[in-house]
């Protein structure tokens, strides 16, 4: 794939390379209408795409950014970022001898096989998102066969503007927020999956993402239909190299699920959470919601967060379709001076819908997290039922630990439940661990492990060894 | 004379600045039971958990040998896997963690530090259910979070088990006796003597005579004052039973 030059919002040509450090191409820093213009014609969109974008441009310059959420940080300069930076194919590391060793070593200590790790790192263009713009997707080929589409958004754009146009933005409208509107702006590309009428993946669909570029603003976004009586597990997992300065995130997810059909969305989350001190970090605000349009549809997110500086992240399920099923599985792990305002939204529209949060976390160091969640039941959604549970567990003296589950009930034959417990890993515990020879740190991960089990046995089963290990390197150094 | 396995002199020792361990002397040699007997409150626990390294227990003055090393020195896991084991008063217990999974780390820790092999699942599962048959804890038992909603019994057969698989060298009975009905103590106290094989050393920390008439001892000192005051044999934990401790208790 070669990449023609960059041109500024003046038309004029910019050479190659002037970035000078990353090898890649990069907008002009800031946002305007000739940025997006530009970004939509660098990728070459059909102009309805470029109204759309223009469209949730001029609506995002009436918004202003949220702050219910228990989070600090400092504040974001949008005009300051550079919102489009794509990968030259001659620019990808040759070998893993050419990247960078702290990525590498965590890849390690994750236990990821070489393989993967150089589709990571970016050295084998498989189903990798390499900055914003997705070098190449694997198993296509495959996937085809059965007619399901898996390709980027950008290729989805050009080569099944149907579909795209008639799903974008229709369980995330671009109004929705501040961060989904800016996405909807600016995004430069992410994941598409299209599942037929009656078909089951015959695999798990995944896709890395990775965040490279310095100040590049990220904005991904995927959208994934189920037809009638299909089904799909999708994975996303992210890591993410050393970086100093703040990285802003605001991806987009959106699901759209049919009669019978069913989702499984897992993710593994694991950006740079920021040093010890609290410097640098990834600014994570996305937006996930998935539509279970269909009767008897079903939609389950599965979550590992354990990076990021901030995270803002609320998968949510609007349960329209009749006897729709929502899930929300959570593990979020915050350290040292990470924060997480995060939990989910269950939206009981049809009626005998039902829903289920298992959120857990963790908190350690000198790091604060939230659970936020709300349970809304509609006037016509005639018996939706919710079991939500929370748990937070408080690693030393110095974490913070928030529940705020909403309820909003409209309707007088739901049936909603809540439970929520907060615990501490107690002196005492580690004492009985250390006097059975269990170190210190070995306890910490046996007691933590045993305390999300109950959310990690939902992801698949590789997946789930890599979380459990993610899980014990962002406790590394918690006690003691 | 057998090697002697655990060597304190002059042991001094405080809990939040309170000396509670005074000038305390006791040299176990391989093979021997000794109990420690002495009224409540007047620090038997601490001495057991000073010779364990529990945080917040200062060592003052003196040394601690145990097979030739310095104990003092050492951390907590590292005494554990040298070979002390402590049968706790109060088990604690952990949610979420299964007893087979917690009794697998712990015996694989002590075994990568002795350089064995690690016992892989299977094997090690034959053996805990073995051990736990032997016990009163059957399977399903064995797979509940450890400790947690265990009766005062159910905890103590627990930590008769983790002993039993563990093997140590030296085991630390502190009060093992209480809470528990006569049923109960019988099959504690018939793991303890089952490790008895002439090397293993034991010190049984207890106020009340009842579980030296199930397991034997060669020494029975009286602890008073932070120290020992009077050191017999199995005869003097029956005089205590009757007499009571008022005889070795200053009057404050």
């Amino acid at each position: 794939m070669t990449q023609p030059e960059i041109i500024d919002e003046s038309g004029d040509k910019y050479k190659y390379g002037f970035v000078t450090d990353i090898e890649a191409d990069t907008a002009p820093i800031g946002l305007n209408e000739d940025i997006i213009r530009l970004i939509s014609r660098k990728k070459e969109e059909p102009e309805w795409l470029l109204e759309w974008r223009l469209k949730a441009f001029e609506f995002w310059q009436t918004m202003t950014e949220p702050n219910w959420a228990k989070l600090t940080y400092d504040k974001i300069d949008y005009q300051a970022l550079h919102y489009y930076s794509a990968p030259k194919q001659k620019q990808a590391p040759k070998s893993l001898n050419e990247v960078d060793k702290n990525l590498l070593e965590t890849y390690n200590k994750l236990g990821i096989p070489l393989k993967e790790q150089e589709a990571l790192a970016g050295v084998v263009a498989v189903d990798a998102v390499f900055d914003s713009v997705s070098v190449a997707t694997t198993y296509r080929a495959k996937l085809a066969e059965k007619g399901i589409i898996f390709c980027s958004i950008s290729e989805a754009i050009k080569n099944h503007p149907d579909l795209v146009k008639k799903y974008l933005g229709s369980v995330v409208p671009y109004t929705d927020n501040f961060f989904a509107c800016l996405n909807s702006a600016v995004f430069t590309d992410g994941s598409f999956v299209y599942i037929p009428k009656g078909v089951k993946s015959p695999m798990e669909l995944s896709t890395y993402f990775r965040i490279n570029a310095k100040n590049t603003g990220q904005f991904e976004r995927t959208l994934i239909v189920a037809e009638d009586d299909s089904y799909v597990s999708y994975l996303e997992g992210c890591t993410a190299p050393q970086r100093d300065e703040n990285q802003l995130h605001a991806a987009i997810v959106e699901i759209v699920v049919m009669n019978n059909a069913e989702v499984k969305y897992s993710t593994v989350q694991n950006w740079y959470p920021g040093d010890k001190e609290g410097k640098g970090g990834v600014y994570n605000f996305v937006t996930k919601r998935a539509a279970c349009r269909g009767v008897n549809s079903k939609i389950s997110w599965t979550q590992v967060e354990t990076g990021s500086a901030v995270t803002w992240k609320y998968p949510s399920c609007v349960l329209q379709g009749d006897n729709s099923v929502g899930e929300f599985y959570s593990v979020a792990i915050t350290n040292n001076r990470q924060q997480a305002d995060t939990g989910t939204k269950m939206i009981h529209i049809g009626k005998n819908t039902t829903s289920k949060i298992i959120s857990k976390g963790i908190s350690a160091g000198f790091s604060n997290q939230t659970y936020r969640g709300l349970v809304k039941v509609t006037p016509q959604a005639d018996n939706a039922r919710n079991y939500s549970q929370c748990d937070s567990l408080l690693i030393g003296k110095t974490c913070g630990s928030h529940t705020v589950p909403y309820v909003e009930n409209r309707n007088r034959s739901a049936v909603l439940e809540h439970e929520a417990t907060t615990s501490k890993i107690s002196d005492e515990q580690l004492f009985y661990c250390q006097q059975r020879g269990i170190s210190e740190e070995e306890a910490v991960s046996l007691i933590v492990n045993g305390f999300c089990k109950e959310v990690m046995q939902h992801l698949p089963m590789e997946f789930a060894i890599e979380a459990a290990k993610l899980i014990n390197i962002s406790l590394e150094g918690s006690v003691g | 004379m057998n090697a002697p396995l655990l060597e304190i002199e002059d042991l001094c020792a405080e809990v939040s600045g309170k000396q509670i361990i005074k000038d305390f002397n006791l040299t176990i040699n391989e093979g021997e039971i000794h109990a420690i007997m002495g009224p409540n409150g007047a620090g038997k626990s601490t001495l057991s958990y000073v010779l364990c390294g529990k945080p917040g227990y200062t060592v003052t003055s003196g040394t601690v040998r145990f097979k030739g090393k310095d104990l003092l020195s050492m951390s907590t896991e590292d005494r554990a896997r040298e070979g002390i084991f402590l049968v706790m008063q109060y088990p604690v217990e952990i949610p979420g963690v299964p007893s087979t999974t917690f009794l697998k780390h712990s015996v694989n820790a002590v075994r990568k530090y002795k350089n064995l092999p690690e016992l892989d699942t299977m094997e090690f599962l034959k053996l805990v259910r073995e051990e736990g048959r032997k016990l009163g804890l059957d399977n399903e038992m064995l797979k509940r979070p450890i400790n947690v909603g265990f009766s005062g019994g159910e905890k103590k057969r627990m930590e008769a088990l983790e002993m039993v698989v563990l093997k140590p060298d030296f085991a630390i009975l502190d009060e093992a006796d209480s809470g528990l009905d006569i049923d109960a103590m019988k099959v504690v106290a018939g793991s303890v003597n089952s490790l008895r094989d002439g090397k293993r050393s034991m010190l049984i920390i207890t106020h009340f005579q009842r579980l030296l008439n199930y397991v034997e001892p060669d020494f029975v000192h009286i602890f008073a004052d932070g120290h020992i005051v009077k050191t017999g044999n199995k005869n003097l934990a029956v005089e205590l039973e009757q007499n009571g401790y008022a005889e070795y208790v200053k009057v404050k």
